[in-house]
């Protein structure tokens, strides 16, 4: 289902160079982003990165200092919250405790002056689509973390807004609940065809949920791409290592004739660009990306530290003899025992380079 | 019940018997005894006879405690609707976090901490006629002064503005704390459901501190029905019983005309009042989606 907006021109949320300081502390600096009129935008970062309050900003709980936002074409930074055309399911759902499931719906309605078969109208149609018409008068307090998730979303939708935010919205859900929750919203989207922006901290939620994901990190945006963008080109040793699970190994390195040396003589070779400095190198490289193989082959030896077993797959943890770690996948059927020596194989095409700033240089290998 | 259970129970009373023995000496003892004694005619020297309800019919067609308990529900109606809501609109004005509330959520709370001595002196200063603020005031405007305390009219009124001054702090403490309880979430989505302030106020503030509010109108129903120490030294319950409340009329009759057995029936009286009143407003401001 889409909603019917006569006259609007598509145009998502365009926000031009905001600034935001709680104090002396600075929570967003010079942020740029554009928000496409159906796209699902995660935002993905670490507590304190200033996620949530570029959610709050765009909604307008939180005032800006500088720049401008646009929602469907239109300015909307001197707005009151109600008028900006925004919804937002929060991290605690904020549901009314003394208004049934009905009133909870119905408030955001009743405040402006839609008239009363209208809303009834939509209140029937959101309690349909989210299966709430026999929850309807009861008090949320009355009702599980999965319903009350329901009409919080329930409360957004009814709406009809512009854009709908999500705050960390799964983070109070089970973990069965939480990937229930997860393919709903994600079908929500698809059905209502609008805007969303869904913060949170979890790169699961980040990598299923998004069109595009905006990996932020000290109140700066650190990369903006597909999720197998994020994943495959990371921009820095940040977004590599934030997504990824188990995190990406990163080694330290130089750069010589034949390619990168790494601190235990190794060397990948490799035709690096001019660009890729000389010394102060990072080599960042997926645990998916290592083979284990025999003592004797690979590009290097290392001894395993400790296995994990998980089941499906195997989690090695090595030491070079540089004393470096890496972590490799392998399969279920993994044999080796700590203490053992084993070689190590990088497989090339999966490398990537970093400089002493953190930032990829030549992408990867 | 099984001999653990019935172990369990034996040392449970015991953590509670040390408060159990306090609260029958100090509370229940004097209330059954209270009861006892309105049943006499009781001299406070001695002397006691046994008279059933007499002392209650005699309550009855006294025309001064007849009078006393009309001003005692009068003073009730006058301050505690104002306390209530004084105390809940100051809260909501000084509910942040700037110096400038916290120095007037100081002011306006240190009344409270004042004895009823310092609070009618205080006011005294400002009431009489003869060089007090108002009248000051009123001259300087070219006014006759106004003799509020001896004044049958205006004599109980202003005992209500001192009771309000001195007794405010409390419900916009109790305020204040309830509002710091409402979720601040709650606020947003409702700016973000474009309630305006009255109406956020009316149906997210308000709902979340009811309870709050039913505490702070049953606190100061209780308080000001036993009103005594401002009428006692303003007006001693003048002129002519113009400001007698029901305390001051067993405090006389109790301790001046020593007729305890008489004034322990009016105890007995204003008792059923505060409870009824309390419970009145108890029950019908408890949500029913709740009982």
């Amino acid at each position: 289902m889409r909603h019917d907006r006569e006259g609007t021109t598509v145009g998502g949320v365009a926000l031009r160079g905001i600034s935001k300081r709680f104090g002396s502390t600075r929570v967003l600096d010079d942020l740029s982003l554009e928000i496409a009129a159906d796209e699902f935008l995660v935002v993905l970062g670490p507590s304190g990165c200033g996620k949530s309050t570029l959610l709050r900003v765009i909604a307008g709980l939180e005032s800006i200092d500088a720049g401008a936002i646009e929602i469907d074409g239109r300015r909307v930074e001197h707005l009151p919250p109600g008028e900006r055309g925004v919804a937002m399911v929060f991290q605690g759902y904020a549901l009314y405790p003394h208004m049934t499931v009905r009133q909870n719906i119905a408030f955001g309605l009743l405040n402006t002056a839609m008239p009363r078969d209208e809303i009834a109208r939509r209140l029937a149609e959101v309690a349909r689509m989210l299966e709430l018409e026999a929850l309807l008068e009861r008090l949320p307090a009355e009702l599980s973390g999965g319903q009350r998730q329901r009409v919080a979303i329930a409360r957004a939708i009814v709406k009809h807004p512009k854009v709908f935010m999500f705050d960390e919205p799964l983070s109070n859900l089970d973990a069965a609940l939480r990937a229930r929750t997860r393919q709903e919203i994600a079908s929500l989207h698809r059905r209502l065809g609008t805007a969303m922006i869904f913060v949170t901290h979890d790169q699961t939620e980040a990598m299923t949920l998004a069109d595009r994901i905006v990996v932020m990190n000290r109140q700066r945006i650190e990369q903006i791409g597909s999720p197998l963008e994020i994943y495959r080109h990371p921009a820095t040793i940040f977004v590599a290592t934030f997504v990824g699970s188990p995190t990406m190994n990163i080694l330290p390195a130089t750069r010589n004739a034949r390619g990168v040396a790494l601190s235990d003589g190794t060397v990948v070779e490799a035709d690096l660009p001019a660009s890729v400095p000389a010394r102060d190198l990072r080599v960042g490289v997926r645990p998916e990306s290592l083979t284990v193989c025999p003592p004797g082959s690979g590009d290097t030896r290392a001894v395993v530290e400790f296995v994990e077993f998980l089941g499906d797959k195997t989690h090695v943890h090595l030491q070079l003899a540089s004393g470096d770690r890496l972590v490799a996948l392998d399969e279920a059927t993994f044999a080796a025992r700590e203490g053992d020596a084993l070689g190590v194989r990088f497989d090339r095409a999966a490398l990537h380079l970093f400089d002493a700033g953190g930032m990829a240089c030549g992408r990867r290998l | 019940m099984t001999q653990a259970r019935r172990d369990e129970a034996r040392s449970g009373m015991l953590f509670v018997a040390p408060y159990l023995l306090v609260f029958a000496a100090l509370l229940v003892y004097p209330l059954l005894s209270g009861m006892w004694l309105s049943l006499h005619k009781a001299d406070l020297f001695g002397g006691s006879q046994f008279i059933a309800s007499e002392n209650y019919s005699r309550l009855f067609h006294d025309a001064v405690f007849l009078r006393s308990v009309r001003n005692t529900v009068w003073f009730v109606a006058m301050t505690v609707p104002v306390l209530t809501v004084a105390g809940l609109v100051l809260a909501l004005a000084l509910n942040d976090r700037s110096r400038r509330s916290a120095l007037l959520r100081g002011l306006f709370f240190c009344s409270s901490v004042l004895s009823v001595t310092i609070v009618t002196l205080i006011w005294r200063m400002v009431l009489v006629p003869d060089g007090g603020l108002i009248a000051d005031l009123l001259a300087r405007m070219g006014l006759s002064p106004i003799a509020f305390l001896s004044d049958p009219r205006l004599a109980l009124p202003a005992i209500a503005l001192t009771t309000i001054w001195w007794c405010i702090g409390l419900p916009m403490m109790l305020f204040i704390a309830a509002l710091q309880q409402v979720p601040r979430d709650l606020y947003e989505a409702a700016a973000l459901d474009n309630a305006g302030w009255w109406r956020t106020l009316l149906r997210i503030t308000l709902p979340a501190i009811r309870r709050t509010a039913i505490v702070v109108v049953v606190i100061e129903t209780i308080l000001q029905f036993q009103l005594f120490g401002q009428a006692q030294i303003l007006t001693l319950g003048g002129p002519n019983n113009a400001s007698l409340p029901i305390v001051l009329f067993i405090y006389q009759v109790g301790f001046q005309r020593w007729d305890i057995g008489y004034a322990a029936a009016a105890s007995e009286i204003l008792f059923c009042i505060i409870l009824l009143a309390a419970l009145t407003q108890y029950f019908a401001a408890r949500n029913p989606r709740r009982a």
